[in-house]
């Protein structure tokens, strides 16, 4: 039986609308004290638009919540973390400028004297993030830090001040095994503790590991809230997608001929970012590329796309050594580029989404050039049916869509300035189970045409499915290579282990 | 078509509302305020001497709002004028051509636009701080051509510029329409307005995409120049001689406040040069009218200062934001094209 004062957070009805769209329809959503509460569904489905209304980021237009059986109303997120609700959102939101320290306790500072006691801190700080197993010099910038770790800094943040319910969207994209593991095990205490947690995610198997109940939003809908042990994998992604996905990324490796010989990489390296490596890329070849975080994976694509200019070693094309000194002479050359950072590296927020997508093509022709507006308005709407970019028109702020559909929008951006050799940095990251199997065969079908692929992915099973071969990565190093029937999840597991086991030794 | 007009006005109808409210406000005041004649083929008349009266600042504005676009600011603008009157003054009275005059004139105007630009796109100084230096050093270089006196001349060519007239419109009001609407079009026909707004909202993803970033910074800074240059000779020209103290002196304020009452954000990325003339235009026309209403001058800054902060108040997100449910209907509850389908 289940009464309501069982639940320590209840959102009724909550409406949200934006210019074009209807991001949340009456929604309802009841979280539970004690329980990891996943909330699932395609891209720009609401998840981050109901996490918002939550927390006072947006305003809602309709609805109420109540925090353990009184209603609340968090006018900012400052509001929210008062009352207890600790929230992680999609978008890294802390502050680059201001160091470790200064980030984990914003509007919290310990004081002495009413000063900022920078030493207690600093010790503060090094105690919260030493949960995390990480060791790191709290008084830097965050902003020196990758990625991943200032999500951890992140989710640190929110769980220390999460009195009664901690909200995660999407925490784990960018982390990797190691780090879900730990970020998991913390998860389950504060679920000892009898906090209610909210997790969104695209990773299925992560859904199942940690989560006992699910609701799953569609186009703005609540489909359904179930039992996480009641409902099948097969019929939890009917609930997301509204049919039966076709089939999942097929884990089945289909062989490919061999193409030409056109990429050669000879001792291509930049110091302290990746020691040179050897590398060749034949035409109609996915070279994934595999390795921890920190191992030197997005340094290795920084330097092939001449983001970072490689300080030793040559390139050649079909024989000729040509010059990839900068981002515009590889782009010359037709390479592309899609970056692991979309905010900061990817997406020109004020912009369109139209304007996004024609960015590169644009560059590369030159501003003497300029694309027609009837076809950029045929190559936007050409990628927004063909990616499925959910956005109401192409004229959209890309800034306003959800985090996969910029994701996606970004992919089209490459696309469109039809390369042959594309580098993809965490194509999937963020990106639904529906668009995710859209993608992998994207990049098969590209292979199929001819390009050259570099991938680069977390996701070992994505890896296996559409690679022809993998480097494995380890200290920024090129440690190994996997071909033909060596890939598979569990080689390229062992390839990264071997090559930690040989550190350690 | 008729909709791409009734954007480009939306976008516009802001700095519309403000100049109408501004000059109906000083023609109830002063009724002959609206008046204009045509003397010797000449238009005469308190609105057109606002055009005019307004052109160097009309001038900065429309560069510096690329620069603003770019996530920059040019604050030597000021100074350029003054050096580039200078420049021109003093190439006149040593025996130079009108037209070797003007050419030297606008070069050195470029010059140090990519002085600004290479600054800021090569050596990565922030421009508040690059465009300073220039700023502060500027008025000496112009002192020094000048020999610190004011530099006076009696060209007819080069005193045509500033007190002349063409198609009955004074010359400065000339100049400034041509080349700014010479510059909208340059920069909206070509693919450079959509490159310079994406630079000016993120950099590195623009750089990443294979915009030339460094190139497009210094072009900026260096149409901003040629601006300031041109901004100097017509000032110049009208006091008929070169003041190396007082040319210029704060209009860089002036055309990055016009900028701004233009609603370009000072944040980079989208923006209108139509808005900023409007903006520019503003300005001068507050200046007019505070003038002719004879109030104590110490009122005259307060009272400006006033009248711009209502602008950008109506201009404001929040205040839109509040009034934008009284006046757009709900569209959310629609289905979307996709949804339908
Ligand atoms: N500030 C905004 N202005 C306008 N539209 C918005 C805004 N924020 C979100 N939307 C729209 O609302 C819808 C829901 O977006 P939301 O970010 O909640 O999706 P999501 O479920 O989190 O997707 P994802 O898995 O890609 O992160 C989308 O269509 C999006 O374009
Ligand atoms: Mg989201």
């Amino acid at each position: 039986m289940q009464t309501s004062s069982d639940n320590i957070l209840s959102a009724v009805r909550i409406e949200k609308g934006f210019p074009g769209t209807k991001a949340l329809d009456k929604v309802d959503f009841h979280l539970r004290r004690g329980e990891v509460h996943a909330l699932l569904g395609e891209n720009g489905a609401g998840k981050s638009t109901l996490i918002k209304c939550l927390t006072g980021a947006y305003r809602r237009d309709g609805g109420s919540i109540l925090l353990d059986g009184a209603e609340v109303d968090p006018r900012d997120t400052f509001d929210a973390q008062r009352l207890g609700i600790g929230t992680v959102y999609q978008e890294v939101n802390l502050l680059p400028n201001l160091t470790v320290a200064e980030n984990l306790f914003l509007g919290r500072q310990p004081r002495r004297f009413g000063m900022v006691d920078t030493r207690t801190m600093n010790r503060k700080a090094r105690e919260l993030l030493a949960e995390y197993e990480l060791d790191l010099d709290v008084t830097r910038d965050l902003a020196s830090f990758s990625v991943a770790i200032q999500q951890v800094v992140a989710i640190a943040r929110a769980v220390d001040l999460s009195g009664k319910v901690l909200i995660l969207d999407e925490p784990t994209a960018s982390l990797d095994a190691h780090e879900v593991a730990m970020l998991f095990r913390i998860v389950r205490r504060l679920k000892a503790r009898g906090l209610g947690i909210i997790f969104i995610t695209h990773f299925l198997e992560q859904v199942y590991e940690i989560s006992d109940r699910i609701t799953v939003l569609r186009n703005g809908q609540l489909v359904g809230t179930r039992d996480t042990s009641d409902l099948s994998r097969r019929d939890l992604i009917a609930m997301m997608i509204g049919r039966e996905l076709a089939a999942e990324i097929h884990s089945a490796r289909t062989e490919v001929a061999e193409g030409r010989l056109r990429y050669r990489f000879r001792n291509y390296g930049r110091r302290g970012r990746i020691n040179p490596f050897d590398l060749d890329v034949r035409a109609g070849e996915v070279v994934g590329i595999a390795g921890l975080l920190g191992s030197g994976r997005t340094e290795t694509a920084d330097v092939l796309f001449g983001a970072h200019r490689a300080d030793s070693g040559t390139a050649e094309i079909d024989g000729q050594t040509v010059d990839l000194s900068s981002p515009r002479a590889a782009i010359r050359q037709k390479f592309g580029f899609c970056p692991e950072d979309r905010k900061t590296d990817g997406i020109v927020g004020d912009l369109s989404v139209r304007e996004n997508i024609v960015l590169a093509l644009q560059a590369r022709r030159g501003w003497t050039r300029p694309i027609s507006r009837a076809e950029q308005n045929r190559l936007a709407d050409q990628y927004i049916r063909a990616l499925d970019i959910r956005t109401p028109d192409r004229e959209k702020p890309i800034k306003l869509l959800s985090g996969g559909n910029q994701q996606k929008a970004i992919l089209a951006r490459w696309l469109a300035t039809e390369p042959e050799f594309l580098i993809l940095d965490e194509p999937t990251r963020g990106i639904d189970v529906g668009a995710h199997a859209e993608i992998v065969r994207l990049i098969e079908s590209l292979r199929e045409k001819g390009l050259s692929l570099i991938v680069i992915s977390s996701e070992i099973e994505e890896l296996v499915a559409y690679s022809t071969r993998v480097v494995v990565l380890r200290d920024r190093t090129h440690v190994a290579e996997l071909g033909g029937d060596r890939i598979t999840a569990h080689q390229i597991v062992e390839a990264i282990a071997a090559a930690n086991e040989r550190e350690a030794s | 078509m008729t909709s791409t007009v009734r954007t480009y006005l939306g976008r516009l109808l802001p700095q519309l509302i403000a100049l109408t409210i501004i000059i109906a406000a000083i023609s109830i005041i002063f009724p002959g305020f609206l008046n204009l004649q045509i003397q010797n083929g000449r238009l005469y008349g308190s609105l057109v001497d606002i055009l005019n009266r307004g052109a160097p600042v009309v001038l900065l504005a429309i560069g510096m709002t690329v620069v603003i676009a770019t996530k920059g600011i040019d604050l030597s603008v000021g100074a350029v004028m003054a050096i580039c009157g200078a420049v021109s003054a003093s190439l006149i009275t040593s025996g130079h051509s009108l037209a070797e005059t003007l050419l030297i004139t606008l070069a050195v105007g470029i010059l140090c636009g990519i002085w600004n630009g290479i600054l800021v796109a090569v050596l990565d100084i922030q421009p508040i701080i690059a465009t300073l230096v220039l700023m502060v050093a500027g008025r000496g270089i112009a002192q020094l051509i000048t020999e610190g006196a004011i530099l006076t001349f009696n060209d007819p060519g080069l005193i045509f510029i500033g007190s002349g007239s063409f198609a009955g419109l004074p010359m400065p009001v000339v100049i400034w329409l041509v080349f700014g609407v010479l510059v909208a079009l340059v920069v909206r026909q070509t693919a450079l307005g959509m490159l310079v707004e994406a630079v000016g909202v993120n950099r590195e993803a623009s750089t990443l995409s294979g915009v030339f970033t460094p190139v497009l910074l210094i072009a900026a800074y260096v149409l901003s120049g040629l601006c300031a240059a041109i901004a100097g000779v017509i000032a110049a020209a009208d006091i008929k001689g070169a003041d190396a103290n007082n040319a210029g002196l704060w209009l860089e304020l002036d055309a990055i406040l016009a900028v701004v009452v233009g609603g370009t954000s000072l944040l980079g990325g989208r923006f209108s040069i139509a808005a900023s003339v409007l903006g520019a235009i503003i300005i001068q026309a507050i200046n007019t009218g505070i003038l002719l209403s004879g109030f104590p001058p110490e009122f005259n800054l307060i009272i400006k200062a006033a009248i711009i902060v209502f602008i950008l108040v109506l201009q404001s997100p929040r205040f839109r934001a509040a009034f934008a449910f009284v006046s757009i209907p709900r569209v959310a509850g629609k289905p979307t094209e996709r949804e339908a389908k």
